[in-house]
């Protein structure tokens, strides 16, 4: 019990000092231009990562954990979830990540939402993931268009936001057709009526007997994204459904983020050609609809291979509570062809990139945030576990309500280790 | 134990009829199982670790297939004359995967109205249905989940309903029809469902059961009818009396009390489970089985001791209130305790990937400190499944006279990196991984989808 309230005040800041600490006899897997280095130090110092390599003198009074010869990564960071926005998908009141009823949509903001005490939190972070994007959803009902996510962290509850309106959030496909009245022409006319509206914005409206399906906030939470800096990320898995989306982009000068993605291997060259980055679960290899025939297992050694950056998240409803999941993505990933320092990358350095925080967090280099799990085999094997894992710098202490429930019902009924049989 | 000799006894029953059926076309009863292995030459799989699901490890090991069944299992095992020789060395072998609570063919792929065909969400109760008359043997389900190591899987009803029909066990075989799939011999089983389900279905509609206690006042309410049902019947046998009028639904409760059909529960409470064992006993039925049993952990020595097995997912949680409490020492947990630990997967992505499953609710085990060796770990996707479906007779171990459902993995088949190579159900070989392009595919993938020279 008073082990537990200390590892919560170390997570206060302020409180605890992240000090010096060094990680020696590591592999450590940098994700940046040092590549893998075979057996390395690295140093982490006041919540940034000091130096890595290899013979690095330790700094005095260092706290030095010897990593046994172990990965040591980047923290994980997952592409897509609903992390601090729904407890229990099945409990409405304490899910925020839709809004079926209301008249707002990309106005919508999780940060509003936001509960940096979510239980899904801790469980995820001790499993090695520091970063994710929180994002919205109308998959089960509201606007085609789902709000604004932000990037959050998984170590704080004051200093949880690391970059707010990271991405504006959209269904298209069959999802979307729904949405919008029952046709995928619906949902393109729907969100060009909405872009339009946005340009014209402060002008009179052409036809003022229509209404408008965007209120004034909406409309100022979609400038950015026209005027292409805020990313829009569009559920999508038909082939062609992505080449609209393409052209729907480039017409409008629209930074593209492709989430889903079943088909997306179909179109790699232009997806590439355009910079386009896909947000991918590589074990969904059925044809479990009719926008995602052509589903496969491989489909992320595909889109690498023809120059596509691609990121890995859940696409089933566990895409939150098992976020901690993303390693065993990429480890399919890589049992079907994808490099693994491609893999991890995957989870770590790509969402970084998409969500524009790479040059502060997703890759070990001096100077950036010392976001660092030290495994104890494979973080791509999910026999493996994290020993350790840091966040800004600052160890995460390794407790959650599961492993207070483990460890309440191990004692209670004395299971031990058991006798070979 | 008498229900297992029962079972063996029937299936050596219905193992005859089909004999008889394929060679002189005789009367077949309806529904039978007619799946009959095609003639398969003996293989010699040599130089393997093999995992028996018995719960021992051989290094450098053999497995001999012969005459459809397990022959033997050892070292330095001699090859038959005309055998196929499989040389293993640095590969795995483990039984055939079994999945003890899937939905392929009854939710098939593409998840469309009409091939949604699982839950008969139009009264609570429905012991008349059967899920294998809803099954669809072209769900490309099958086939990807044949390439995870999977044989045999047992096909349940969905969960809305508090008592939701039969299911049924099939072999994992490509086929044209559900009988061609069925699983010879197995005895057929009730799902059954507590909790949130039921009660939301119906109290949604303000219909009965809307809480718990309806949930199980109707389990009460059905088990009494069966209950004088089965004493009707049972006197018209013994005396020659008057039959009961003939009620489909009946029929499979009356079953359930005579032990012939297992019980398959949903449920996800400690305290639930604990609920439905004292149903069980009021109406003198066994709960073969709790499926998803995401608090099994708390209550592990009592499903020990009522000889109950749990059928567990390695980590879902959370997605509702009566998963909030799920961990992912839950399967360690429960196996620590002495009571019967099984995974699930209840889905067909993660059918294709139980092995995983297995390796993630294994590594949980040994942080908790318990000492979980993979020859015991297999036991939970093989075994401990064949024992909660009435089938361990037949399948889960390689012991000489089983069947001969056998994987030999790429590499140790806990880890993320490794594949099924050859899977053989019933001594045949029915997935390849080195030959891709011979391996069978459903009609529904034929000419829709994307190819790779298609590619943009």
């Amino acid at each position: 019990m008073n082990k537990s309230i200390f590892a919560l005040l170390a997570l206060l800041p302020g409180i605890a000092s992240a000090g010096t600490i060094a990680i020696t006899n590591a592999e450590i897997h940098t994700l940046g231009r040092a590549g893998v280095i075979a057996h390395g130090t690295l140093i982490i110092r006041d919540h940034r990562i000091d130096a890595i390599g290899e013979n690095l003198p330790l700094p005095q009074g260092a706290r030095v954990i010897d990593a046994g010869g172990k990965p040591v990564t980047p923290g994980l960071f997952d592409a897509y979830t609903s992390l601090g926005i729904k407890e229990i998908d099945g409990v409405e009141e304490s899910d925020d990540s839709a809004a079926k009823k209301s008249r707002y949509s990309a106005a919508l903001d999780v940060t509003d939402a936001f509960n940096p005490r979510s239980t899904l939190i801790p469980v995820n972070r001790v499993e090695g993931l520091t970063r994710a994007a929180s994002a919205p959803d109308s998959a089960s009902g509201g606007s085609l268009i789902a709000g604004q996510g932000a990037v959050i962290s998984l170590g704080s509850l004051s200093e949880w936001l690391v970059k707010p309106k990271a991405a504006m959030y959209a269904q298209l496909g069959e999802t979307g057709a729904k949405l919008s009245g029952g046709s995928r022409a619906a949902a393109w006319a729907s969100l060009r009526e909405a872009f339009g509206e946005v340009r014209r914005a402060g002008t009179p409206r052409v036809n003022p007997e229509h209404p408008s399906q965007l209120t004034a906030e909406d409309i100022e939470a979609l400038r950015p994204v026209l005027a292409g800096e805020e990313p829009l990320v569009l559920y999508l898995n038909r082939a062609s459904d992505i080449l609209g989306a393409l052209k729907f982009a480039e017409d409008n000068g629209i930074k593209l983020v492709v989430r889903g993605g079943a088909e997306a291997w179909l179109v790699a060259k232009p997806l590439a050609e355009h910079q386009v980055p896909v947000i991918l679960d590589p074990r969904l290899d059925l044809p479990q609809h009719f926008e995602s025939l052509a589903a496969r297992a491989d489909a992320a050694a595909l889109l690498q291979k023809a120059g596509v950056l691609v990121a890995f998240a859940l696409d089933d409803e566990f895409s939150s509570h098992n976020a901690r999941n993303v390693r065993q993505l990429a480890g399919n990933a890589a049992a079907q062809g994808l490099e693994r320092e491609a893999a991890l990358a995957a989870i770590t350095l790509n969402p970084a990139r998409i969500y524009g925080v790479d040059g502060t967090l997703g890759s070990l280099e001096p100077g950036k945030i010392a976001d660092v799990v030290v495994w104890d085999g494979d973080p791509l094997e999910t026999t493996s576990f994290p020993r350790s894992v840091f966040i800004d710098g600052q160890e995460v202490p390794a407790i959650s309500r599961q492993t207070e429930l483990r460890d309440r019902y191990m004692q209670r009924l004395h299971l031990g280790p058991y006798a070979k049989q | 134990m008498q229900r297992q000799l029962f079972a063996a006894m029937l299936a050596a029953l219905l193992a005859c009829a089909c004999g008889q059926q394929n060679q002189g076309g005789a009367q077949r009863a309806p529904y039978a199982s007619t799946y009959a292995p095609p003639a398969a030459v003996a293989v010699l799989i040599q130089h393997a670790t093999v995992l028996t699901g018995t719960g021992s490890r051989i290094d450098d090991g053999d497995v001999l297939i012969q005459d459809h069944k397990i022959a033997q299992v050892g070292k330095g095992i001699a090859a038959p004359a005309g055998a196929v020789v499989v040389d293993a060395k640095g590969r795995w072998v483990t039984p055939g995967i079994i999945d003890p609570h899937s939905h392929l063919g009854v939710y098939a792929s593409p998840e469309v109205w009409a091939m949604s065909d699982g839950n008969e969400a139009t009264s609570p109760t429905t012991p008349n249905v059967w899920s294998e008359h809803s099954v669809w043997p072209q769900d490309p389900g099958f086939e990807q989940a044949r390439m995870g190591g999977v044989t045999s899987m047992m096909i349940l009803p969905g969960s809305a309903n508090l008592i939701g029909g039969r299911g049924t066990l099939l072999k994992n075989v490509p086929a044209t029809t559900y009988q061609e799939m069925k699983f010879p011999g197995a005895p057929q089983v009730l799902k059954m469902a507590c909790g949130e389900n039921p009660k939301r279905v119906y109290g949604s509609e303000h219909k009965f059961p809307s809480t718990w206690m309806g949930d199980v006042a109707g389990y009460r309410e059905a088990f009494a009818k069966a209950t004088e049902y089965k004493a009707k019947r049972d006197a018209a046998k013994k005396k020659g009396g008057s039959a009961p009028d003939r009620d489909i639904g009946m029929e499979t409760l009356a079953d359930v009390l005579d032990g012939k059909i297992l019980v398959e529960m949903h449920c996800y409470r400690a305290d639930q489970m604990a609920t439905m064992l004292d149903v069980a006993q009021e109406f003198k039925f066994k709960i073969s089985a709790f499926h998803h049993a995401v608090e099994a952990y708390k209550i592990g020595p009592q499903l020990k001791a009522s000889d109950t097995c749990a059928v567990m997912w390695a980590d879902w949680w959370g997605f509702k209130m009566e998963a909030y409490d799920g961990i992912r020492e839950n399967v360690a947990m429960v196996d620590a305790a002495g009571a019967c630990a099984t995974i699930h997967s209840d889905d067909p992505i993660g059918i294709q990937r139980l092995n995983q499953e297995a390796g993630k609710a294994m590594a949980a085990g040994w942080r908790a400190g318990l000492d979980i060796p993979r020859e015991r770990a297999i036991r939970w996707i093989t075994a401990n499944p064949a024992k909660a479906l009435g089938v361990a007779d037949r399948v889960g171990t390689l012991e000489s006279g089983k069947d001969g459902d056998v994987v030999v993995w790429s590499e140790d088949p806990f880890s993320v990196y490794s594949h099924a190579d050859l899977v053989y159900i019933d001594g045949v070989q029915r997935y390849d991984r080195a030959h891709p392009a011979a391996q069978p595919e459903s009609d529904f993938k034929l000419g829709i989808l994307g190819r790779e020279e298609e590619m943009q």
